[in-house]
């Protein structure tokens, strides 16, 4: 660190060389956030989230069958590492016919980690929902879907909001790794323009601050939303 | 009106309750009384299908569930729509103004349109004294103004019973005279209401009927006047004796 520092001081071409392939990198990388990073992350997220719903509902129905699935799929999807169920899908699968684009891949990679991390936190939110709410519901004639959807999950969603939000976050660093499955994400359009002019520190710090920057937006925005969410509770 | 016959009702190896007649007609006002665990409040829930009895079968206006056999799970909320429940503990939604909580069930359920729904809720919620709370969430409130949301929103679905599970018991002293006030209001306009509650005084003015249950069994039933000056059976003389 010390003799980067010094080399940079010491040669004052270097240091307007850095800040020209910081600005000319900014643009790529920005494009690389906004056209592959955040739509993965988003929409990663809503299917992550609609199949971790159907998985928590899953494990606390009285259905044998659909617990035990349920159970399977969470112990798979947690007890191994996310880069090597990519590879699985994007490198695996090829080899029995089964050709996928990296996008698609990541999509399904990202969202069935997701839907079985949120999945535990989805059962606990509504499971800490008091018993007495769901007889509430049913004593004025509500169905089970009506008092899950009116009364249950409302409710559950507050208290899920800090654990999810911290998914959500995760979930935005962890894209990073289809930059391995040829994603051209912020991530790999780092790598690929440091391979060409060497300024590897300087790109993956660029990208990092990057990162940074949306993760410190993100925490605002949960921020925010729990208030708005805690209007009903003293 | 309501015609229980043969109610039985068992927790795994423990059985509540065990062969409970009751007949109640059209707009009486039955008072139930017991010690802890003599069954009353698992009979109250099971009128409401909130548990669901071993056997024995219940008839309420016309409709009838069997549990000796298999009942399907689509006929319970039709059947839980003709009792009205007021719990213990309130269960009023929290995310839910005072206004929404007694919207709700007319809206998911009955499929009534809005406006009308929102001027019944207001009607009902000046009836029971809170007109200036429409806008309040229930954290907002106190626990009798809580519980008077609850017999509200019960009474939204317009049934034909109301069923009351020891709705004082988790109130502040001061604050149980509201709530005894509006349920003497409805039974006064001939609603059928079956009450569990350590209320004597209650039970005295406003029910027609007392029943005393214990173990499991109806013990002994009567006029309010009577079961309070001259119960017949031990167990009851013993259980009065005790709570006054």
């Amino acid at each position: 660190m010390k003799m980067f520092l010094n080399s940079i001081i010491a040669d004052p071409e270097r240091v307007s060389r850095l800040i020209d392939i910081a600005q000319s990198s900014l643009q790529p990388l920005l494009k690389g956030a906004i056209l592959y990073t955040i739509p993965l992350t988003l929409i990663t997220f809503v299917c992550g989230l609609i199949l971790a719903v159907l998985t928590a509902l899953a494990r606390i129905s009285s259905v044998k069958p659909l617990q035990i699935i349920a159970r399977i799929y969470v112990s798979a999807i947690r007890g191994t590492p996310l880069l090597v169920q990519l590879f699985i899908i994007f490198y695996g699968l090829p080899t029995i016919g089964v050709v996928i684009d990296p996008f698609p891949s990541a999509v399904i990679g990202f969202s069935l980690n997701v839907g079985a991390y949120a999945s535990e936190i989805i059962r606990a939110a509504i499971l800490s929902i008091p018993k007495g709410q769901w007889e509430a519901g049913y004593s004025i004639g509500m169905s089970y879907p009506q008092t899950l959807k009116r009364i249950i999950l409302p409710q559950a969603s507050r208290v899920s909001l800090p654990p999810l939000s911290n998914t959500f976050i995760s979930l935005v660093k962890d894209t990073s790794l289809a930059a391995m499955i040829l994603v051209t994400e912020m991530f790999r359009r780092a790598q690929e323009i440091a391979a060409t002019n060497y300024e590897f520190l300087l790109l993956y710090l660029e990208v990092a601050l990057i990162y940074w920057v949306i993760c410190f937006i993100l925490s605002i925005v949960q921020g925010r939303l729990e208030k708005r969410m805690d209007r009903f509770v003293s | 009106m309501i015609s229980i016959k043969g109610l039985y009702k068992r927790f795994d190896q423990l059985e509540v309750l065990k062969g409970i007649d009751l007949e109640v007609e059209k707009g009486k006002v039955v008072v139930v009384i017991g010690p802890s665990g003599s069954g009353k409040t698992t009979l109250l829930r099971c009128l409401n299908i909130l548990e669901t009895p071993t056997s024995g079968s219940i008839e309420i206006e016309d409709q009838t569930l069997d549990f000796s056999s298999s009942v399907s799970k689509k006929a319970i909320p039709p059947f839980r729509r003709l009792t009205g429940m007021v719990f213990q503990s309130y269960n009023l939604f929290p995310h839910m103004t005072a206004l929404e909580n007694v919207m709700e069930g007319p809206i998911t359920v009955k499929k009534e349109s809005k406006e009308a729904v929102r001027k019944k809720a207001e009607q009902l919620l000046s009836k029971v004294g809170l007109g200036d709370k429409l806008d309040y969430y229930p954290f907002q409130l106190s626990g009798g103004q809580q519980q008077r949301v609850g017999i509200a929103r019960a009474l939204a679905m317009e049934p034909k019973v109301m069923l009351f599970d020891e709705p004082t018991s988790a109130l502040d002293p001061e604050l149980v005279g509201e709530v005894l006030k509006v349920m003497k209001d409805l039974a006064n306009e001939g609603m059928t209401m079956i009450v569990v509650t350590h209320e004597m005084r209650f039970a005295r003015e406003a029910a027609d009927e007392v029943i005393f249950m214990d173990g499991g069994f109806i013990v002994e039933r009567g006029k309010p006047e009577d079961m309070f000056t001259s119960p017949k059976e031990e167990r009851t003389k013993q259980f009065l004796r005790l709570i006054q």
